[in-house]
């Protein structure tokens, strides 16, 4: 008996001593990412803001004042300005452009396969979304290039309405990226329509409503929160893409709402700069920095922000 | 009140065939308001009802018992047709209320469901304010005017017995409320489309004993101008509140009497195996 109870304490330990091991590693393998995002900020702070090593920081040498008020960005000419604002408002107006595309269609389409598709239609549809997806973004950039600019933006807005649509510019970049976060909106969108209690359809059906009075009285308000943390999270994709707009939109920082002019938008910006020849260590090399560090900070905050609203909603239904 | 149901005058009336049931004798007095003939329903190729033929008379009150899963909550459902909304289901035989067999190709469900009012078992306030809740069938019928909305609030409300306890507080959320005072909540909503019939799905099995109470007297109390059909697994709040009492087993209506018929000298076995304990 008494052998038998010590060979039961040594087995349990040891299967203690594996259960430990795997949940240190479990844990190092979530440490990664939270420690790879505190490098990327050490990295943008350091290179943007207080400079550790040789070279200054980009904000020792231009002020905060004059990189958000000055309204040129010429880092690359011999009279040298960092105003970012063209950059924002590039990048500000191809993310506007393509939410006016991808909220409505894709808030839509998540009521439709919500609530009123069948769920055979529903198996075909969603996949096909979810392709949108996976296509590769420098293939939107070349579709807006060689579709959408030459044939729907041209004979629309340039042959019919006499607007000057150039070879690149923000609207074609603004459509193509529109398309690109359709499927994330109409995906999240239906997530937190779906998450709506049924008890609430079947009142609004008991009390006489119609399919249209159920779904957008009833079930859109009471996913409200859960829609706008969508909204917001592929606005903030939208802000973050890089490839389409490159291609699409030019490389021209302009402070523009001109949609049919070529624009430059501040992942533009980088991809350009990070591909020319520019010395490292000077001060357009640096504005790299300034510029993702912005870029982090406006993603950050939008993805924070659609956190918060979502917790919010979760609170009523639980 | 037949014009409410936008119906085609070919519809035969069905009144005719309720000599069919022996009327029980106490209420007699009462007509026919809702009959099923022969109905049957399928969740795909499940039965869970069979040949079901019942008559409900006006201004009581008409329990359905039976152990879980013996079709009364499928029965209840037929009656304002909330079936329709899940896919793959299928109904045959006869469903009529004032003659009006309401499964005809031309009857307009959301008149129907307008007279047909349902409280279902878990309150399902909408995430809106007390008097929203309440003004949102009226609306949805299209009654734009705010001081007839706030009448028709505040007599819904005072009919389900809530307007004291709300009054000062009507634009709270209705998720502020407790439970039993959202069921009730529920009861004043379902009633502010001034329906005539109040289908009541277990209205009471999630509350408080003190709720229940106040559920109940408030079902006494509305029986005098609706009438009520109840579905609970509760026998002594059936024979607490209703007048008739209808016993399902298997999907099958085992028998229908009256309330004190039924739970004194049952005619069946099954039911009086069921009344007194044996099963469910």
């Amino acid at each position: 008996m008494k052998g038998d109870s010590h060979l039961l304490l040594r087995r349990f330990s040891l299967s203690r001593a594996k259960e430990q091991a795997i949940q240190f590693s479990l844990f190092l393998c979530a440490l990664l990412s939270v420690v790879t995002t505190l490098g990327i900020i050490i990295v943008l702070v350091n290179e943007a803001v207080v400079a550790v090593g040789p070279n200054a920081a980009f904000f020792q040498e231009v002020s905060l004042k004059e990189f958000f008020t000055d309204t040129r960005w010429t880092p690359q000419f011999a009279d040298k300005h960092f105003g970012v604002l063209p950059l924002l408002a590039g990048t500000f107006l191809i993310a506007g452009i393509a939410a006016l595309i991808a909220l409505p269609i894709g808030l839509a389409s998540a009521i439709y396969l919500c609530e009123y598709a069948a769920p055979r239609t529903r198996d075909f549809v969603k996949p096909s979304l979810e392709i949108l997806a996976g296509v590769p973004t420098v293939v939107y950039g070349y579709f807006a290039l060689v579709f959408v600019t030459p044939y729907l933006l041209k004979p629309i807005f340039q042959d019919l309405l006499g607007f000057d649509v150039g070879v690149f510019n923000a609207a074609s970049a603004g459509i193509v990226v529109g398309v690109m976060i359709l499927p994330m909106v109409s995906s999240l969108s239906e997530d937190a329509l779906r998450a709506v209690p049924r008890g609430l359809r079947e009142a609004g059906y008991a009390l006489g409503s119609t399919k249209f009075d159920v779904s957008v009285k009833i079930v859109l308000p009471a996913a409200a929160s859960g829609i706008m943390a969508s909204f917001l999270l592929a606005i903030s994709r939208a802000v973050g893409e890089t490839m389409a707009v490159s291609i699409a939109a030019g490389m021209t920082p302009a402070l523009t709402m001109n949609p049919f002019r070529s624009v430059q938008t501040m992942t533009s910006y980088i991809v350009n700069v990070s591909l020319g020849d520019t010395p490292a260590g000077s001060v357009q090399y640096q504005s790299l920095y300034a510029i993702a560090l912005t870029l982090f900070c406006i993603t950050l905050a939008m993805n924070i922000l659609s956190q918060v609203v979502l917790s919010r909603y979760r609170e009523v239904y639980e | 009140m037949m014009s409410r149901l936008k119906v085609m005058p070919d519809n035969p009336p069905r009144r005719p065939q309720a000599e069919a049931l022996k009327p029980p004798p106490e209420t007699t007095a009462a007509p026919a308001k809702i009959e099923t003939r022969d109905l049957s329903f399928f969740y795909g190729e499940n039965q869970v009802l069979f040949d079901v033929s019942m008559t409900i008379r006006e201004r009581a009150v008409t329990a359905l018992i039976g152990p879980s899963g013996c079709g009364k909550s499928t029965f209840l459902r037929t009656i304002n047709r909330m079936n329709d909304i899940i896919e793959g289901t299928r109904l045959t035989g006869h469903v009529s209320l004032e003659g009006i067999d309401i499964y005809a190709k031309q009857v307009d469900v959301v008149a129907l469901r307008n007279r047909v009012g349902m409280v279902f078992q878990k309150s399902n306030p909408f995430p809106k304010s007390i008097f929203e809740n309440v003004a949102y069938g009226p609306k949805i019928a299209g009654e734009r005017k705010k001081k007839v909305l706030a009448e028709i609030v505040q007599r819904s409300l005072k009919r389900a017995a809530l307007w004291e306890e709300v009054k000062d507080r009507l634009n709270d959320s209705a998720l502020a409320l407790s439970g039993g005072q959202q069921q009730r909540l529920c009861i004043a909503r379902a009633l502010a489309t001034d329906p005539d019939v109040l289908l009541m799905d277990e209205p009471a099995s999630a509350l408080d004993p003190a709720s229940t109470a106040k559920i109940e007297d408030l079902i006494f109390e509305l029986k005098e101008n609706y009438t009520i059909v109840i579905v609970t697994h509760n026998m002594q709040q059936a024979s607490r509140i209703s007048d008739q009492t209808a016993f399902f087993y298997e999907g099958r209506l085992i028998e229908m009497e009256p309330t004190t018929a039924l739970f004194t000298k049952p005619r069946e076995q099954r039911t009086e195996d069921y009344i007194t304990g044996r099963f469910g």
